[in-house]
């Protein structure tokens, strides 16, 4: 893979979340991949620790599920999201993997509420036949220890 | 308080039902930071996580901002979180260490970490002024009791009032099952707590907690969801269920499971669900871990340890803890229609590395402001927060399984779906607002 596909991957994927296209969305994820959103800042440990998410497929599945469910009560009006991002930083790229990290600010909105997330997102991306996949991704919340209400869709 | 406010409270609570203002009047908030939550015992914090000398951690009881803090002799001391100087809060961080005293950040003023006064910068400027008979020179306030229960720290604002040990009695039996537990009959707090805000009254949040009417109602969205995926995975036999079937399924189980899981009172407002079994009875077991039990306690013992599985205790009035994976969730009141919840989880001291990543995943999957199953409870709550505004009815219902003649001062054991527990907590609500334990 190249610069510009790795940055144009990190784009299109967002956007899909946007767009609530899910299921293309979790067809990047390749099965062992974790989505992994820490408690806390410079949080090393995923698993022995709390965090906000670590999930995998299958956590990953049941909540794209969830959120088309017919008695998802929460989801009754439905959430929208929106990503803003900053100009991806390739921190390594080989031929078929590379290691991407990008500054985002996350809005998601529900009835009257809105609020706004600053985002660190650290790709871990590999080369397959079928094109770029994700073979991890860390998603770091600026204000990860602040009080929050429901985050209900994916930063 | 006046009469007039007694007969006010008094009326607010009938057997069967409550008044919609417990949860909603910002007056009647105001009574319970003032009459309820200075006169129990209400958890303030772990020793584990102020384990050397100077470390303080920030804590609440009600609105009262407090400290606890580790003193030169090793004791736990709970001070209000005020210079008695100008009033300044003297730390803000929710953890730290101080070293050997506090000293104020606005005019220097400093204190013994447990409290007492030890200097004042150009101090001659009080000489003559009678600063001795003050307040200000007792330096911080301490809280009016505090009790350090194998490793948890409770306080009491008021200097007199229901001691300890009347207030909990045979509830502790559940925070003893939690820390017997460890092999080493000890627990430490792991990293920092969820913290997540809630636009409702903290007493929707513990009533709860033993509300077993509606997990497979409100959380079919994900229980429901998990086994249906499971189900029609395609998989080949024999495939072990992911961790979130074991955490997450078990709330989509039948009423039958919930009547039969067994709810228990104690008096004072404590009670917990799960007397028979719980949704915790089924997690696989963890390599070394029973062993390790055996070799302290004795394979007998071990057995009946882990053999209770408690689902959730609630300590009257803000905390509930569930012994077998270790977690306490703190219920803080920031406002009538505002509660911010804080989960912990705690270290088996002693005990294999996989029942704290248990713990971890439990908390994150349940617990968290990104948690499926959290988006449901909270939405129940705050559209029942906006609910009660409606004037045409007043009164909410907590009657399931009522029996007349109820006597909240003993203790009892009924169908897990009885709502008395809910009961049980507004008979404690009224007679502490009121000023008393009798």
């Amino acid at each position: 893979m190249n610069h510009e596909e790795v940055v144009d991957f990190i784009h299109d994927e967002a956007w899909m979340l946007d767009e609530g296209q899910y299921h293309e969305w979790l067809d990047l994820w390749l099965p062992d991949a974790v989505y992994w959103m820490p408690l806390n800042w410079n949080q090393q440990d995923p698993v022995n620790e709390t965090s906000l998410m670590h999930e995998d497929n299958f956590m990953l599945r049941l909540r794209i599920e969830r959120l088309h469910g017919a008695r998802t009560f929460s989801q009754k009006p439905k959430s929208r999201c929106h990503h803003v991002l900053n100009r991806p930083r390739v921190l390594e790229l080989t031929e078929d993997s590379a290691k991407v990290v990008t500054k985002m600010h996350y809005v998601e909105t529900r009835l009257d509420d809105q609020f706004l997330l600053a985002l660190t997102v650290t790709h871990d991306l590999k080369a397959t036949p079928e094109g770029i996949r994700i073979a991890g991704k860390r998603v770091d919340i600026l204000n990860c220890d602040a009080a929050f209400g429901n985050i209900q869709l994916l930063p | 308080m006046t009469d007039a406010l007694d007969d006010r409270i008094d009326a607010l609570i009938r057997p069967q039902q409550v008044h919609r203002d417990v949860y909603t009047s910002p007056e009647v908030y105001r009574l319970e930071m003032k009459h309820l939550f200075p006169n129990v015992w209400v958890y303030v914090g772990h020793d584990s996580q102020t384990p050397n000398k100077g470390d303080y951690i920030t804590a609440q009881i009600g609105d009262q901002p407090l400290l606890m803090v580790r003193h030169s002799d090793d004791q736990i001391h709970v001070l209000y979180n005020r210079c008695p100087h100008k009033g300044t809060k003297i730390v803000i961080d929710r953890a730290g260490n101080t070293g050997k005293f506090f000293r104020c950040p606005y005019h220097a003023w400093s204190f013994k970490t447990d409290g007492c006064l030890l200097a004042i910068p150009l101090k001659k400027g009080y000489e003559g002024t009678g600063l001795e008979d003050t307040e200000a020179a007792k330096g911080m306030a301490a809280v009016g009791a505090m009790h350090n229960y194998r490793g948890f720290v409770f306080a009491r604002l008021a200097p007199e009032g229901i001691g300890f040990e009347e207030f909990f009695g045979e509830a502790l039996s559940s925070l003893d099952n939690m820390v017997d537990r460890s092999p080493q009959g000890r627990l430490s707090v792991v990293g920092t707590p969820l913290r997540y805000l809630h636009k409702c009254n903290w007493k929707m949040l513990v009533e709860n907690q033993t509300d077993t009417c509606h997990p497979m109602v409100a959380h079919e969205s994900s229980a429901g969801t998990a086994v249906r995926i499971w189900e029609e995975m395609d998989k080949p036999e024999g495939t072990p269920k992911p961790p979130a079937m074991e955490i997450i399924a078990p709330f989509m189980s039948p009423y039958e499971f919930f009547e039969n899981m067994g709810i228990r009172t104690w008096p004072n407002g404590h009670g917990h669900t799960g007397v028979h079994h719980s949704i915790h009875s089924d997690y696989s077991a963890i390599p070394g871990y029973f062993e390790a039990m055996v070799e302290t306690y004795g394979e007998d013992r071990a057995r009946e340890i882990l053999g209770e599985n408690r689902h959730n205790t609630v300590y009257f009035p803000n905390i509930m803890i569930k012994g077998p994976i270790q977690q306490l969730r703190n219920f803080i009141p920031l406002a009538a229609d505002r509660t911010l919840v804080e989960s912990w989880i705690f270290r088996l001291e002693g005990a294999p590395d996989e029942l704290t990543a248990r713990t971890a995943m439990y908390n994150r999957m349940i617990n968290a402001p990104t948690s499926m199953v959290g988006h449901d409870d909270l939405e129940m709550y705050e559209r029942a927060q906006e609910g009660l505004m409606a004037d045409g009815l007043e009164w909410v219902n907590i009657q399931r399984l009522y029996e007349d003649g109820e006597d909240f001062g003993e203790e009892a054991v009924l169908n897990g779906t009885t709502e008395r527990q809910m009961r049980n907590q507004f008979d404690a609500w009224k007679r502490f607002m009121l000023g008393g334990a009798a």
